[in-house]
């Protein structure tokens, strides 16, 4: 085995976990403080990804500002999907909130491959984040350097958020009990869409990274990352930041390693994170740092 | 009550008889496009009824027709394609040996679909309703894109991404609408049951369920696994009237169909899920026009495939707020003529 190859391989799987666990904390967020699989978070990364293209291609914005128009434009919209689909269902039975967002996927994935067509298109990677930089021998763009400092440092500013501050707080508490937050004068719907805000902005730079690394964008591109990220919120204990980092990163790691040394497999690489969601319900249900949701709500 | 029972037998065998009626009539005097919609959506009750009982009368939301339906697609293909027609067929690789000797009736094939889909639901269930709740809903979704990942990747068995074809059209209408008929009538005898109180019981509150000694792992997966005999089944019944099938056809899209079928008729009901499975598919026929290019007012738009699918997902998402009992809430046809209640919750 040539550590040289090792290393790189280590690099690549550090660079997906990474864009994973950007969308795999939306994921555990928002089912942490509604209880609800958001089945739109894998979409709102898609439109991010879209969004950026759009400032880049159409509105000729510098890369920059691409991005914060796809993280305002995707926060905002996550934020409407929970006013106008999920909040009216707070006190409807779970299932019922289940097919909403399953309706706004579908909604997302359609109205975009109606309106902007299914097929891939290039996206606009400004030259500087292409340059490949030799690291001891390692060889790699500066985007999959640049993919794992940002994450690591947008991790640091949500658990700055929620450990550090009173809306964090109330995050925490209405992850802990809905009714009593609401008893304690903290208006929960507020606290609900400041999540989903979050969450979006979270997805829609993953969204960004994703469009960056495969240079494209497409309507379907979410599905199979959102589902993948879900996996990963699970693994790594949902409910939990820190949880689905890890879980992100050990499935990201997976996917690359096993492709890399194993590549009669590369066909089944979209199988590994449901498997591993498999074995994980199987022998430890809530997850490597999970809380048991299950016990604490009942 | 020995009244109203007996009315009820003999709604239910007048209804027998009338659907058989109808049957027979259509197949020999309807032409051939409505008999291919209404093949269509024989499939599709049974599909239907089936997904509903996991889904609508036992409450675990799950999303794996899909995947139930290509394994029972794959299987009845695999036994019902001559040897000679696969011969020409396995053009990425050669097929394993045993592929070849693969045969068998119609009849036979149809259940093997089925007992294979149950076994793998039986798999499925031990993991998945350990836990509570949601986890259902994803892992069957995962479940869905592992079989058809496993279809393209394993062309010596699936013949990969091309698929299987020159699969014999044994389906026609008296085989559909006969097993739909079947199928309706078993679901309904295990809703009506024992262990059908038990899978209610489970949706309305699986803690007093447990409290009151049902088995509720037992109630979820005898829901499970007869939902998927029924899709194993109704897949091979698809594959023999389409004639030949790929792994595309069975993506996240055909859960999706059903999904909304069954929300629009009323989760929970399985008459409910007969009349959402006319509108919906019949609809869907109806609403081709949506794709097309339109002439609205002298102005002509462009072609937009994928606008039903638009509408589709905002008639979802519009049922679920304003209108969450679907056609029929929970209620069955019976409860229309039998009592003046407000049917059984």
């Amino acid at each position: 085995m040539d550590v040289t190859i090792f290393m790189q391989q280590m690099v690549n799987g550090f660079s997906l976990g990474s864009m994973y666990a950007l969308i795999a904390i939306g994921y555990t967020m928002v089912y942490g403080v509604l209880r609800l699989i958001n089945f739109a978070h894998g979409d709102i990364m898609m439109v991010g990804g879209f969004l950026g293209y759009f400032g880049i291609a159409i509105l000729e914005l510098p890369f920059g500002a691409a991005v914060i128009l796809a993280i305002v434009g995707s926060a905002l919209l996550g934020m409407a999907s929970d006013r106008i689909a999920y909040r009216p269902l707070r006190s409807a039975p779970k299932i019922s909130l289940l097919i909403t967002a399953i309706g706004v996927s579908f909604f997302l994935e359609n109205a975009f491959n109606v309106f902007f067509g299914g097929v891939p298109r290039a996206f606009p990677v400004p030259a500087y984040l292409e340059v490949v930089v030799d690291f001891m021998g390692l060889t790699m763009p500066v985007s999959a350097i640049l993919v794992p400092i940002i994450t690591a440092c947008l991790l640091a500013m949500i658990l700055w958020v929620l450990y550090k501050t009173k809306y964090g707080m109330a995050i925490r508490a209405l992850a802990f009990d809905v009714g009593t937050v609401n008893l304690m004068g903290i208006d929960a719907n507020r606290i609900i869409t400041l999540v989903f805000g979050m969450g979006s902005a979270l997805a829609a730079v993953g969204g960004i990274f994703w469009a960056v690394n495969y240079p494209s964008v497409e309507p379907m591109m979410g599905v199979l990352v959102g589902l993948k990220a879900f996996a990963a919120a699970v693994v790594g204990g949902i409910g939990s930041v820190g949880g689905a980092v890890l879980g992100g990163l050990i499935i990201g790691f997976t996917e690359v390693v096993v492709i890399a040394f194993l590549p009669e497999l590369g066909g089944y690489k979209d199988a590994f994170a449901f498997i591993f969601l498999i074995l994980i319900l199987l022998f430890k249900p809530t997850g490597i740092l999970g809380i048991d949701f299950e016990k604490s709500r009942f | 009550m020995g009244i109203t029972v007996s009315k009820n037998q003999w709604m239910n065998v007048a209804m027998v008889a009338f659907a058989m009626c109808f049957i027979v009539f259509s197949s020999n005097y309807f032409d051939e496009y409505s008999v291919r919609i209404l093949n269509n959506i024989a499939i599709f009750i049974i599909l239907a009824v089936s997904y509903n009982l996991i889904n609508g009368v036992t409450g675990q939301f799950s999303l794996e027709p899909n995947g139930f339906v290509a394994i029972g697609a794959y299987v009845t293909a695999l036994l019902l394609v001559s040897p000679e027609a696969k011969q020409y067929q396995y053009a990425i690789v050669d097929p394993y040996p045993f592929v070849m000797t693969l045969h068998a009736n119609f009849v036979v094939a149809l259940l093997l679909s089925g007992i294979f889909a149950a076994l793998l639901a039986l798999a499925l269930a031990a993991p998945v309703f350990r836990v509570r709740g949601d986890y259902l809903a994803i892992v069957t979704l995962g479940f869905g894109f592992i079989i058809k990942i496993l279809a393209i990747n394993n062309p010596e068995i699936t013949n990969g991404s091309l698929g299987l074809n020159d699969i014999p059209e044994f389906s026609n209408l008296y085989w559909t609408g006969g097993i739909a008929i079947i199928a309706v009538i078993v679901i309904l005898n295990i809703v009506n049951s024992k262990f059908g109180r038990a899978m209610k019981a489970v949706r309305d509150d699986e803690d007093a369920a447990t409290a009151m000694g049902v088995n509720t792992f037992k109630a979820k997966t005898l829901a499970f696994c007869t939902s998927a005999f029924f899709e194993g089944v109704g897949g091979g019944l698809l594959a023999a009237l389409l004639t030949s099938i790929s792994p595309d056809l069975f993506d996240f899209f055909f859960t999706f169909q059903l999904l909304i079928i069954i929300v629009l008729g009323g989760l929970g009901s399985t008459t409910g899920a007969i009349i959402g499975t006319v509108l919906v598919i019949g609809g869907s026929e109806w609403m081709r026009f949506l794709d097309e290019p339109m002439h609205l007012f002298g102005y002509t738009t462009t072609a937009m495939p994928g606008m039903r699918m638009v509408v589709f997902s905002l008639i979802l998402i519009f049922i679920m707020l304003f209108a969450r009992e679907g056609i029929m809430g929970k209620r069955e046809l019976k409860d229309f003529f039998t009592s003046r209640k407000k049917g059984e919750k």
